[in-house]
């Protein structure tokens, strides 16, 4: 990954240089307009966030069978993905909904679970920070928690009655929205990867840092 | 004509995009108050046949969500980078202190 990082760095820095070009030349939806523009970096935004509460999930369990000090590392890196990446969509959302649905905030289903996972991966965080020794096998059982509400998250809108339009949105777009939204997500997903390999090496120094201050010590 | 009209309104959204933050300085300050609605309004109006001076403006609103997005991003980055160097310095520090120790 290491000999990967700067290529990926350039490529990544590349196509989100590229992408408001690729927005601007989508062409615009008929009902709402300039402001469904959002739409290319407000979807990508939980695309991460899923994908790191995801991440936050599986290293965690596998923290929690076998003790794995680096999967604890993906653990928090997930969880910070989930936490920095949900509350771009928490902003980008409702500055969308302002002008689509007059509102800046509903409380329907969709919307309240997704504060909800958001806060949940904001617990996992604190609870990191603060919980003291032995907390993070008590973050990584919050961390799988928050995932399991995903799902929940994801199809609420084809479940119950909402506001907030259903999962058929992004597989029925337009070719010339299609281009430019998948080039967004696939932007926002190669910095993901490039951020996972940046947090997961701060977290492996981190743990070098300690092994060195207690042979200090001792 | 045409294409050039189009090359213009393309540049103009590209600009909402990228250059958010300094536009959203701007446009904050230019942007007219909304006028007061009308008390007891018994018929529902479409939201596109409102009069211009109830109609919300959407560049703003994308403006906003931009920066937020440009900045979420570039602020996490900087605090990896941040939090990164850091630990490189303790760890050059710890090395320095363990021969000796």
């Amino acid at each position: 990954m290491q000999r990967l990082f700067l290529p990926l760095t350039v490529v990544v820095a590349a196509m989100f240089a590229y992408a408001p070009l690729m927005i601007a030349n989508a062409p615009f939806e008929s009902t709402m307009l300039l402001v469904q523009k959002i739409f290319y970096f407000h979807v990508p935004s939980w695309f991460v966030m899923f994908s790191g509460a995801f991440l936050c999930a599986g290293a965690s369990a596998v923290y929690l069978a076998k003790g794995s000090r680096d999967a604890d590392h993906y653990a928090v890196t997930g969880a910070e993905l989930a936490v920095v990446f949900g509350l771009m969509g928490l902003i980008t959302g409702p500055l969308w909904a302002r002008k689509a649905w007059g509102v800046w905030w509903e409380w329907d289903v969709k919307l309240t679970l997704a504060l909800i996972v958001w806060l949940t991966f904001v617990a996992y965080l604190l609870l990191r920070r603060y919980g003291g020794p032995g907390s993070e096998k008590l973050a990584a059982g919050v961390g799988i928690f928050g995932a399991a509400n995903i799902p929940f998250v994801y199809y609420s809108v084809n479940w119950w009655r909402t506001i907030h339009p259903k999962t058929t949105v992004v597989p029925t777009l337009g070719p010339g929205m299609r281009g430019a939204f998948w080039f967004c997500v696939l932007a926002f997903m190669l910095l993901m990867v490039l951020i996972v390999a940046a947090r997961v090496r701060l977290e492996r120094q981190r743990a070098l840092v300690d092994e060195l201050f207690l042979e200090l010590e001792d | 004509m045409k294409r050039v009209r189009s090359a213009w309104r393309v540049l103009l959204v590209w600009l909402l995009i990228a250059a958010g933050p300094a536009w959203s300085l701007a446009a904050g300050a230019q942007q007219p108050r909304p006028q007061p609605t009308k008390p007891a309004q018994d018929e529902f109006v479409p939201i596109d046949q409102l009069p211009p001076g109830e109609q919300l403006p959407a560049a703003p609103l994308l403006i906003a969500a931009y920066s937020v997005a440009w900045l979420a991003v570039a602020g996490y980055l900087f605090s990896i980078w941040r939090r990164l160097d850091r630990v490189d310095r303790d760890i050059a520090e710890a090395g320095r202190r363990l021969p000796r120790a």
